[in-house]
């Protein structure tokens, strides 16, 4: 069946934030170097935990107050460390993307910003934010009775005054959108997706079919989340995600996807923000595209345990939204010559996306190239499926496949191996969340 | 050019603090009552506000197949559930076995679940070094391994309403999540509109669920000055546009529609309630605290919502009417709020804004956060359906800056044919749905 001609969406941005740095730059050598991010959590002692490493941003690559203008930086003391991170990546596309914006530095006052606000939409996933613990319960302990028991009826009185007025503003999910859409003065059409680690594919589809329709010239689209506080990776040692990381093992060496001995996953904090534009836009303003989103679809996996910690392991809806989207692309499955999967660690769930591999690409998925990425900066949440996209979009512009590390004895094209030169039409990236949501995007080179 | 698909309502559902079916809450609407009265979830009579319009008598296990397949399910998830399975059966889709579940997906403005509080407490003041003003990790981990539970921590998470739903109802299109504070159901709505029109799917459900009546729901909510702190009569406080409005008062919820192509609904002999006839959202793009004082985004919506449903605002009906005929106010009743949404009312109608009624169930059944959208949608569908307008209630003394007709106190039989429902979230989110009788 074939559609009307639609409107072309391509990336002319790509500000990816993760433990090393922001921006592709810094990412792009540690992966062509086979350099894992993973080690040891320095932010606050995690060992009470079976898991206690994970790809933290070092302080000294990443200060939120660099990204945003001087009249804003105010309100950096109500971010949450997602909401920096989105702050941060929205900068840096914005920068790629050769936009001028109300907030970048070196503009005029009252210059013209490149394209009218009204045009311009945001679409960001983001996570469960958990509040500060230590900013909480300095307010809690001061609640305690007699017995050192939390009190309600103390609480009301004397404890939550201790908390800053603005407090429930850190933590809102959509203040990451918020803050992005004030500080690049966005007005068009914008949305907070929190589907785990699927809200950046899906944020960055719904960038695509917003500026398809029409509803907007280009949108700063993608994810960021930063889970590596206290409940965050509580969060995830409950429902079985982590790998164990006892001492004496190299944190760099436990993420091995698709290997029939990973142990599981590690978490990063990071993410990214994308600018996606209309061809016709791009071109108009003589921007250089870096590649089209050529295909998006998504799907709800079947979960046995009805909360999809365990997805459905046929990965037949992971293989719905794939070859949807290829469809969407208007190419057949033997155009993909790349693929960025989950790629996890956590064995279910690729061994739910191998076999999804198997039922789009038949005999072919045990020779097209695995792209890694959480081997090297974790398992970044929200931000998850913004990193594959920009990874993907960077292997299109540069012709070239990263390293991949860990794993040995996968019978995908997933085993450990040198960068190396490669000819890349098309990229299909794939995530799935914990809770079943599955999307997938097909990005091809331009021109 | 081919005109996109157009988009029915065939089910509805809600379960507020007015009750749990279409014709119970509607009646209480009628009657204007109020489902406020003391918090009962929590010890709140010491906190600034101790009062909120909590769901009651509501069993999950009514409404769904097998209890024990949801029994980890948080109060959110139960609710989203509940309305759920009321616009499933009014849809018709229990009984009808042709559905294609691949091409039927969820779209969910769904809030994150309700903290463990007690157990969260408990943990970090044993892992709290008071010394180093600072939680000591392995102390705390140790407490928090033992004090918390794995299924209460996993449920928290904002998609597991959507997760559950696609369980229960066995689809398994698309599915979102999407959280933008106050505006996030009718956001959702208006984007599972978006993927039935491009021909994605033949069928979604969409809506919203959230309850933040738990401790830190209350707190943060008290620190931002947002909430009402009456001493008085609960059922009292919440007064949007009138002159001494004093915040908003909390509710809980959910409301869900299922939406079809028309084509779809027609296929399978169903009867649309409704058509959706336009969705618009913009961002404010202003500051985090405060709306834009001139409503420009607020408008900017409505104004994308109504030229989507090719409605002149300008422009009376060959009849005489205004435009349309009722506006489901976002009315929260903060001063902010209910003066500038009147601004945006007037800039995008003009000198008609002041011949379309507009009130705020909220004033009733308080504000049902993420999920008040959707709700809001489902009171304009009955008020087209019954020929009546939901009052404003509590609505006493006049503004003399808010000139509208807010249809205070009492609800007011009017020809209704057209209506708008506006909700704008916490940060300058803004969205706006216009919905129609079905005229087959």
């Amino acid at each position: 069946m074939s559609r009307p001609a639609r409107r072309r969406v391509v990336i002319t941005g790509l500000g990816p934030v993760s433990a090393f740095g922001v921006g592709m730059a810094p990412l792009w050598q540690a992966m062509i170097e086979g350099r894992s991010a993973l080690r040891p959590i320095a932010r606050w002692d995690a060992s009470g935990l079976p898991t206690s490493a994970a790809a933290e941003i070092p302080a000294e690559l990443f200060d939120v107050k660099s990204y945003v203008p001087k009249s804003y930086r105010k309100a950096t003391k109500v971010m949450a460390r997602d909401i920096e991170l989105a702050v941060g990546a929205a900068h840096e596309a914005v920068r790629d993307a050769g936009l001028l914006t109300k907030s970048m530095e070196g503009s005029a006052e009252g210059a013209t910003p490149t394209l009218s606000p009204d045009r311009v939409g945001c679409h960001i996933g983001a996570g469960l934010i958990a509040a500060d613990i230590d900013e909480l319960t300095t307010a809690l302990y001061t609640a305690r009775d007699e017995a050192g028991t939390f009190s309600y009826a103390l609480w009301g009185t004397q404890g939550m005054s201790n908390l800053t007025p603005l407090w429930l503003l850190k933590y809102l999910p959509n203040m990451l959108a918020c803050h992005v859409t004030i500080i690049h003065d966005c007005q068009g059409p914008s949305n907070t997706i929190t589907c785990a680690e699927t809200s950046a594919a899906l944020s960055i589809g719904e960038s695509m079919r917003v500026i398809e329709r029409g509803d907007a010239d280009a949108c700063l689209s993608g994810g960021a989340e930063a889970r590596l506080h206290p409940m965050g990776m509580l969060r995830q040692v409950f429902a079985k995600r982590l790998a164990p990381t006892p001492e004496g093992v190299d944190p760099a060496t436990v993420v091995r996807p698709f290997d029939p001995a990973a142990t599981g996953g590690l978490l990063g904090e990071g993410g990214g923000i994308l600018v996606l534009e209309a061809l016709d836009s791009a071109t108009a303003r003589g921007a250089t595209p870096i590649a089209e989103v050529a295909g998006y679809a998504a799907a709800q996996c079947f979960c046995p345990d009805t909360v999809g910690v365990m997805v459905n392991e046929t990965g037949e809806e992971i293989a719905a939204a794939m070859a949807n989207a290829i469809a969407d692309a208007g190419i057949g499955a033997d155009a993909i010559d790349a693929i960025v999967p989950f790629g996890s660690g956590i064995a279910h769930l690729d061994a739910a996306e191998a076999a999804a591999m198997g039922k789009v690409f038949g005999s072919r998925a045990t020779s097209i190239p695995v792209i890694q990425v959480m081997p090297f900066v974790g398992n970044c949440g929200a931000g998850c499926g913004a990193l594959s996209v920009a990874i993907a979009a960077q292997c299109l512009r540069t012709q070239t496949l990263p390293a991949r590390i860990n794993t040995t004895r996968s019978s995908l094209v997933a085993n450990a191996a040198p960068s190396s030169s490669a000819r890349l039409g098309h990229i299909l990236v794939s995530t799935t969340s914990l809770g079943g949501q599955t999307a997938a995007i097909v990005l091809r080179a331009h021109p | 050019m081919p005109q996109p698909p157009r988009i029915v309502i065939t089910g509805m559902g809600w379960v507020t603090p007015l009750g749990h079916d279409l014709q119970t809450v509607w009646g209480r609407l009628m009657r204007s009552e109020s489902g406020m009265a003391p918090i009962d979830r929590f010890d709140a009579r010491t906190f600034p506000t101790t009062f909120a319009a909590q769901v009651r008598n509501f069993d999950v296990a009514n409404f769904v197949e097998d209890a024990q397949v949801h029994r980890t399910a948080g109060l959110n998830t139960c609710f989203a559930l509940g309305a759920a399975r009321q616009a499933w059966e009014q849809a018709g889709l229990s009984s009808w076995k042709g559905l294609n579940r691949r091409r039927a997906g969820i779209y969910l403005g769904a809030g994150e679940g309700v903290l463990d509080t007690e157990h969260y407490v408990a943990a970090n003041i044993a892992g709290w070094d008071p010394s180093k003003q600072a939680i000591d990790g392995p102390r705390w981990a140790a407490a928090a391994l033992r004090e918390m539970t794995a299924m209460r921590e996993i449920e928290q998470e904002p998609n597991m309403p959507v997760s559950h739903l696609a369980r229960e109802f066995g689809l398994r299109g698309p599915s979102y999540n999407c959280l933008t504070a106050c505006a996030a159901s009718t956001q959702a709505i208006g984007e599972a509109c978006t993927i039935l029109k491009r021909g994605d799917t033949d069928l979604m459900m969409a809506g919203g669920t959230h309850t933040m009546i738990h401790m830190l729901g209350v707190t943060g909510f008290n620190r931002l000055t947002a909430l009402s702190t009456s001493k008085g009569d609960p059922t009292k406080a919440s007064r949007p546009f009138d002159r001494d409005r004093d915040g908003f008062v909390m509710g809980e919820g959910s409301g869900m529609v299922i939406l079809e192509t028309l084509e779809h609904a027609m296929a399978r002999g169903a009867t649309p309630v409704a058509e959706v006839l336009g969705y618009g959202s913009s961002a404010d793009a202003f500051r985090i605290t405060d709306i834009q004082p001139e409503g420009r985004g607020a408008a900017a919506a409505m104004t994308m919502a109504l030229r989507q449903a090719r409605i002149d605002a300008a422009t009376r009906r060959a009849d005489g009417r205004a435009p349309i005929d009722y506006i489901s106010a976002h009315g929260t009743g903060t001063k902010e709020n209910d003066s500038i949404e009147t601004l945006a009312v007037k800039r995008v109608f003009g000198p008609l804004a002041k011949d379309i009624p507009m009130s705020s169930v909220k004033s009733m059944m308080g504000h049902l956060i993420a999920a008040a959208g959707a709700v809001e949608l489902i009171t304009c569908v009955m008020a087209i359906q019954s020929g009546m307008l939901p009052p404003t209630i509590n609505y006493s003394n006049p503004d003399p800056e808010l000139d509208l007709d807010y249809v205070p106190n009492t609800a007011r039989p009017a020809k209704v044919d057209v209506c708008l429902s506006n909700s704008f979230g916490f940060g300058g989110q803004n969205d706006t749905l216009v919905v129609s009788r079905w005229n087959g």
